[in-house]
């Protein structure tokens, strides 16, 4: 459904390669004295090219920390991530911009568009910051959202569209630089069962169609179940990896 | 992101929030207008003294007899009549002086028909009217032969004339002075006030010696009140000022380390003066009025934060999808300046049209000059910078992760 030129993804390579990462925050407490909690222990974890793995844990396992790591918008405390083989704890701030900007797609529970801004040009938005002239942007970002069954929204700002709506702009904008990588953080978590079914399917097609590589993270089993791998986190650690079997997840449910 | 993009996404952020950005940018209107309309105030004040000091006469120096004093009372300069016509004669041979006016006053009662009218006379030789840079009205000035023969002549100044004459054409036509016949040759053109506010047109002219003889007396005749000497060039003063000493002292024959029976000032030395006060108060309007630039400043970087704290979440997304902290930085800096730019440049419109408006209704010079213009919109342009940064840089400086977060 989405004819966009085939990403030059090999499958199969490693896209996402941690090692024996650790994430801690350190805080003052009411003395001054300085609290270090650890979020994240000795993480290792490999992700494909063309993969579809849903994250889950429960509030506080530390899966939302671990999405912003891999989305470049937090950095480690120690251990290593590669990201298209490039060491991603070594790269300055505007290089990290670069990355997020060319090899992630964002996908956020809040959908996270810019207010006060037309559907279209928040999916010309990151197109601008990669370079790419408003005019042409806009061109490209109207035609990704023909793509996605929102040409006739094009020119609506998010408070007048749905949640689904919404969030399909948010997936244009995440798809329009042609990342091989989709990071969604609980994407449906803020959608109907019917909706959320949509956007499930829309994701799943990317991935088989495109073989856009995508991380979801979701507390919900029904989501997961899209997914083909599941990673399950408890408190910092991995404590679940395995190819996705639908009915061994609703087991577990029941 | 090229700068026009940014430029855009800039404009687009000011137009959001418009009853804000106006208000923000109302500090940088009235600060820009105030230091526009006090600066040409100021510089109006400036040119109104020069224009006075050209009328005056340029390069001048004026000599007044010395001070006497009796039993350690000192009567002041002019208390003894020192300098004679003479004096004026051999300095005028000076090679740096261009020509002297030597002057005697009193005052004098004026009729013609049934009108009379007191006020200022004048005995002094043709060179004055040069000197003093004085213009013809109607007629002539009196001549040297006038001068020679001690002839009832009369030049009247233009009040004096309008006093006297009306509407009437004053010259053929003959005037009393302390009951004497005299003939009207010129009438001088308006001066206005003097620096001192003196009205310098409420006066009359007659040749020193008719003057001294028949007027206003000479207790010591030669002697006269003050002298004008004017310099051939302005370079010259200096040299001329200790020329003009020396000769004076040569002809009194003061002896070495005995007080000069005379005093010499400089003129323009006083005018410069003058102009040193406009000068200082027209930068002293201006400073008052930067104050308020100030705050129209410090009003902008008051809104930038509540806007970067108010927008961070915006920032989180913008950082997400792929701007770079200078591309952050730069769309705040450019929100900032723009509100700066283009409320200094209706600043400007406002400062002009009230300068206009205070010279129409308080009858005052304004004077606008390109400069001025200038200086206001780059004082506008750099107190935009300089107070966009701190929140543009704040803005910049946010963790994407935590922008995000944020509620």
């Amino acid at each position: 459904m989405l004819p966009l030129p085939m990403q030059t993804n090999h499958v199969g390579y490693p896209l996402i390669r941690i090692e024996n990462l650790c994430k801690s925050y350190s805080l003052q407490d009411v003395n001054g004295r300085t609290i270090t909690n650890q979020v994240l222990f000795n993480i290792d974890l490999t992700i494909n090219q063309g993969e579809f793995v849903a994250i889950m844990g429960h509030s506080g396992s530390g899966k939302s920390t671990l999405m912003n790591i891999l989305g470049c918008l937090d950095t480690p405390t120690s251990g290593s991530y590669w990201l298209s083989e490039k060491n991603v704890a070594t790269l300055t701030n505007d290089e990290l911009a670069r990355i997020r900007n060319q090899k992630i797609g964002f996908v956020f529970q809040g959908f996270n568009l810019l207010k006060r801004v037309t559907a279209l040009d928040n999916v010309a938005t990151p197109l601008l910051y990669a370079g790419v002239g408003r005019s042409q942007s806009r061109k490209q970002a109207a035609e990704i959202l023909r793509r996605t069954g929102l040409e006739n929204f094009a020119m609506h700002q998010p408070n007048q569209l749905s949640g689904g709506q919404q969030q399909r702009v948010a997936i244009s904008r995440a798809l329009i630089n042609q990342p091989p990588l989709i990071l969604a953080d609980e994407p449906t978590g803020n959608l109907d069962t019917q909706t959320s079914r949509e956007i499930m399917l829309l994701f799943q097609q990317l991935n088989q169609d495109q073989g856009i590589t995508i991380v979801l993270v979701t507390h919900e089993d029904d989501i997961a179940a899209y997914a083909k791998r599941l990673i399950r986190l408890k408190d910092g650690h991995i404590i679940y990896d395995k190819n996705n079997n639908t009915e061994t997840i609703l087991d577990k449910v029941s | 992101m090229n700068l026009f993009t940014i430029i855009g996404e800039a404009l687009r952020a000011l137009r959001q929030n418009r009853l804000r950005t106006g208000l923000t940018m109302l500090g940088m209107i009235i600060g820009v207008a105030a230091v526009v309309l006090m600066l040409s105030i100021g510089q109006g004040a400036q040119t109104k003294i020069n224009q006075t000091i050209a009328e005056m006469g340029s390069n001048l120096f004026i000599v007044v007899p010395g001070a006497t004093s009796s039993g350690g009372f000192s009567f002041g300069s002019g208390s003894i009549r020192t300098l004679t016509i003479h004096d004026a004669q051999a300095i005028a041979e000076l090679p740096t002086v261009g020509a002297t006016a030597p002057i005697i006053s009193g005052t004098a009662q004026l009729n013609y028909t049934a009108k009379n009218w007191s006020t200022i006379i004048t005995g002094t030789t043709p060179d004055y009217f040069s000197v003093g840079n004085w213009k013809i009205e109607s007629g002539t000035t009196f001549t040297e032969s006038d001068l020679r023969s001690a002839n009832r002549v009369v030049v009247l100044g233009s009040v004096t004339a309008q006093n006297l004459f009306g509407g009437e054409d004053p010259v053929g036509k003959t005037i009393r002075i302390t009951n004497r016949p005299f003939l009207v040759v010129g009438v001088l053109m308006a001066k206005g006030q003097s620096l001192t506010g003196r009205d310098q047109d409420d006066n009359i002219f007659i040749p020193i010696t008719t003057s001294e003889r028949q007027i206003t007396g000479n207790q010591f005749p030669g002697s006269i009140r003050l002298m004008l000497v004017q310099c051939k060039s302005a370079d010259d003063m200096d040299i001329a000022e200790i020329e003009i000493t020396q000769l004076l002292r040569q002809r009194h024959r003061i002896a070495k380390g005995k007080e000069n029976d005379f005093t010499v000032r400089n003129l323009t030395a006083l005018a410069d003066v003058a102009t040193g006060a406009a000068k200082v108060m027209s930068m002293v309007l201006g400073a008052i009025a930067s104050v308020s630039l100030l705050v129209g400043g410090i009003g902008i970087m008051n809104i930038m934060l509540v806007s970067v704290t108010e927008r961070t979440r915006e920032i989180g997304i913008r950082m997400a999808i792929g701007a770079n902290q200078r591309t952050i930085l730069t769309q705040f800096l450019l929100e900032a300046m723009m509100i700066c730019i283009m409320g200094g440049l209706i600043g400007l419109l406002l400062g002009i049209s009230g300068a206009w408006v205070v010279s129409q209704v308080a009858d005052m010079l304004i004077v606008i000059t390109l400069g001025m213009i200038g200086l206001a919109f780059l004082f506008a342009s750099a107190v935009g910078i300089f107070f966009g940064f701190y929140p543009a840089k704040k803005a910049a400086s946010l963790k994407p992760v935590d922008a995000l977060r944020y509620e």
